[in-house]
């Protein structure tokens, strides 16, 4: 069953579809990176996914039904405008939100306590929240999403503001998640976090999907017919190169249509070059985000 | 428990420890208290003195002679004013009149004080009026006809039924100042519960806790919670000057027995009182969670909602004119409008008796704009609590309710 289907939704303000016949579905055991410019729908997305805000053509299914007081349950949503009770303390708002998400308060202080253990944070848990730091709180926050161990969760720029030491803390808690069969959704700018912890990428602007699959699928797409080769000594003209762009380390060898890296490989081979670096050049995620959006914006 | 309850239960703790929601809560116990106790004390210290004053007077007429002077006030004649002057200023006695000999014909009596005051003591005009009646009635009239020619008139007043029945509120200054000060605390109590949640709302929306509660819960929980949750704060709040009220009853009965105890709160206006506070919270509370939706800030939020808070205490404005006219057409609007009805009803309770009709119509247009103005403030709920930092225009907000 899949965890997630999204089925041509759209939302519309004034005259301006701000999500434009969107569908994509997220299976159990998956990480779906939602990127995008600002201002391109994502969080109007999810909070449609959330029923925060219903959409005005389409439907949204989370684990098999239409979404409900009982599948909200099943879902840990952390918004990227987040916040928690500032004159109530660590614990108590950990609980409070948990019993919201359906669970009883003896569990949730227990898993409270787990959880504040393994972050580190126990000392703190009856401290108010106005006196936890501001990635303190985040963690905190982290912990709200997931204290009643949901099957979705859904993460909205879920690093921001945190050090380099909670971020890995919570990449490795979404890789963990992964791994128990949870689904997740994350939306970041950060590309290099898509690229890191994504099984597939949905990327939307103005409101539509410009960009949906497996993170390497895309890639190949958008992947021209080059290559990166680090050698000794220049090996002069090779057939089937039709341009050579010097990089800081290397160069690139842009191959005309019917020759394969293969067979560039093997030209180098047999002119005698010492090849120490030969790699199929496929753009970043970050570039093709620059080349979508750009176009999108032209 | 299920979600409502939730945030209901978290609503009510939360403002129960609000330092301002204790504050109010003590504070008209602690000052009714405060006022009881300087009254005793202002009592005790204007206690008459037993002390006997004494009055002089010249009689010019030579025909007033009897003297009717109770035992605290004592008359002394004297043949001439120099007499009586130099007794007054010898501090012998303590004023002196003079019954001048044309006194039949015109009534003009001469005082003569070395008191600065606005009036005359009560006690001594008593005192000369009724010697000067028992002198001049006397021989024409039986001492039962002179004690009543003094005091003619003590009226007990009997207020009926349309039937002809003795109601069961007799109305008067007791009958009135209990559904007063009910109908103020009502008003204070509606307007704080309703205000606290006008606040917290600005307060979730500051904090961006807002989208968290909506991935838990709907919109209409989330509204409906609040407003159960601060309208039981309200209700304890009510709740716990009602019982105080008890207490300061007793204590205040003891320095004002006779107007204390004749208050009584008959039982329709306690009911009536109870059902209009939870209509009156719920109407306003509903009211402000819409403010508090279109609102970006607790601050702006609370300049929109003066709107309410204005209209909602204008029967207040036409106070005096209710009292004079209770069955006005005017009275009978404030009370069928909802956003009037509560104090309306509470002002018009305690001078008369509300037609049955009234009532239920009031009631009746109270609980439908409950319910329309519930179903707008969700809606707007569910459109603006996530949109920080701008109010919408009314166009927006009409086009809401439509979309939504």
């Amino acid at each position: 069953m899949l965890s997630v289907e999204v089925n041509h939704i759209t939302k519309v303000y004034g005259t301006r579809a701000v999500v434009d016949d969107v569908s994509f579905t997220v299976n159990p055991g998956e990480i779906l990176g939602l990127i995008g410019p600002n201002g391109a729908g994502k969080t109007t997305t999810i909070r449609m996914m959330m029923d925060i805000i219903k959409p005005d053509y389409g439907d949204i299914k989370i684990l098999g039904e239409k979404i409900n007081q009982n599948t909200k349950n099943l879902i840990g949503y952390l918004p990227e405008e987040r916040g928690l009770y500032r004159k109530m303390n660590v614990i108590d708002s950990i609980i409070y939100f948990a019993s919201l998400k359906g669970m009883d308060s003896q569990t949730a202080r227990q898993r409270s306590n787990d959880l504040l253990k393994r972050v580190d944070m126990l000392p703190h848990k009856n401290k108010k929240v106005e006196e936890l730091s501001r990635g303190m709180g985040q963690i905190i926050q982290v912990i709200v999403t997931v204290i009643h161990d949901p099957k979705l969760i859904i993460l909205d720029e879920p690093t921001a503001g945190l050090d380099p030491v909670n971020a890995q803390l919570l990449k490795d808690m979404m890789v963990e998640l992964r791994n128990r069969g949870k689904s997740v959704i994350m939306s970041t700018h950060r590309m290099n976090e898509i690229e890191e912890l994504c099984d597939r990428v949905l990327m939307i602007n103005r409101g539509q999907v410009v960009l949906y699959g497996g993170l390497a699928e895309i890639k190949s797409k958008f992947r021209n017919n080059s290559v990166i080769v680090e050698y000794d000594s220049d090996p002069g003209d090779i057939t089937g190169v039709i341009r050579r762009n010097d990089l800081k380390h290397g160069v690139e060898l842009v191959l005309d249509a019917t020759t394969t890296p293969q067979q560039i490989l093997e030209r180098l081979v047999n002119k005698g070059v010492k090849v120490n670096r030969f790699e199929l050049s496929t753009p970043s995620l970050n570039d093709i985000f620059i080349k979508v959006a750009g176009n999108g914006r032209e | 428990m299920n979600k409502t309850g939730l945030i209901a239960k978290h609503e009510f703790l939360v403002n129960i420890k609000r330092k301002a929601f204790l504050i109010l809560t003590l504070a008209f116990p602690v000052l009714a208290l405060l006022v009881i106790l300087a009254g005793q004390v202002v009592a005790g210290l204007a206690k008459p003195s037993a002390e006997i004053e004494t009055i002089g007077y010249v009689d010019e007429t030579g025909s007033f002679g009897i003297n009717t002077a109770p035992g605290k006030i004592i008359l002394v004649g004297y043949e001439s004013q120099d007499n009586a002057l130099k007794a007054l200023l010898d501090k012998e006695i303590k004023e002196y009149f003079v019954i001048p000999q044309d006194y039949i014909s015109n009534g003009i009596i001469q005082r003569y004080t070395l008191s600065r005051e606005l009036e005359p003591g009560g006690d001594a005009i008593t005192v000369v009026r009724d010697f000067l009646l028992s002198n001049l009635l006397e021989g024409k009239a039986s001492p039962e006809v002179i004690a009543r020619v003094q005091s003619p008139l003590n009226m007990v007043n009997t207020l009926l039924t349309d039937t002809g029945e003795v109601a069961s509120n007799q109305g008067g200054f007791a009958g009135f100042i209990i559904p007063y000060i009910f109908s103020m605390l009502l008003l204070m109590s509606i307007f704080f519960s309703s205000g606290y949640l006008l606040q917290g709302l600005g307060d979730e929306k500051e904090n961006r806790v807002m989208e968290i509660l909506l991935s838990s819960i709907s919109s209409r929980q989330l509204l409906a919670g609040k407003v159960i949750g601060l309208g039981a704060a309200g209700l304890a709040q009510v709740v716990v000057w009602l019982i105080s009220a008890q207490f300061l009853v007793k204590i205040a009965s003891s320095t004002w027995g006779n107007i204390i105890g004749n208050l009584q709160v008959p039982v329709d206006f306690l009911a009536l009182g109870i059902i209009y506070f939870i209509l009156g919270y719920l109407l306003f509370a509903v009211l402000m969670a819409g403010v508090g939706a279109i609102s970006p800030t607790a601050r702006d939020g609370q300049s929109i909602s003066t709107l309410f808070t204005l209209a909602g205490i204008a029967p207040l404005w036409f106070m005096a004119f209710i009292i004079e006219n209770p069955d006005h057409l005017l009275s009978q609007i404030l009370t069928i409008f909802p956003i009037t009805a509560p104090v309306t009803v509470m002002i018009r309770l305690g001078i008369t008796q509300i037609p049955m009709w009234e009532i239920a119509v009031s009631i009746g247009v109270m609980v439908f704009a409950i319910i329309g103005c519930f179903t707008m403030a969700a809606k707007l709920f569910r459109t603006y609590l996530l949109m920080y930092g701008k109010r919408p225009g009314i166009r927006e907000i009409v086009h809401s309710f439509r979309s939504a």
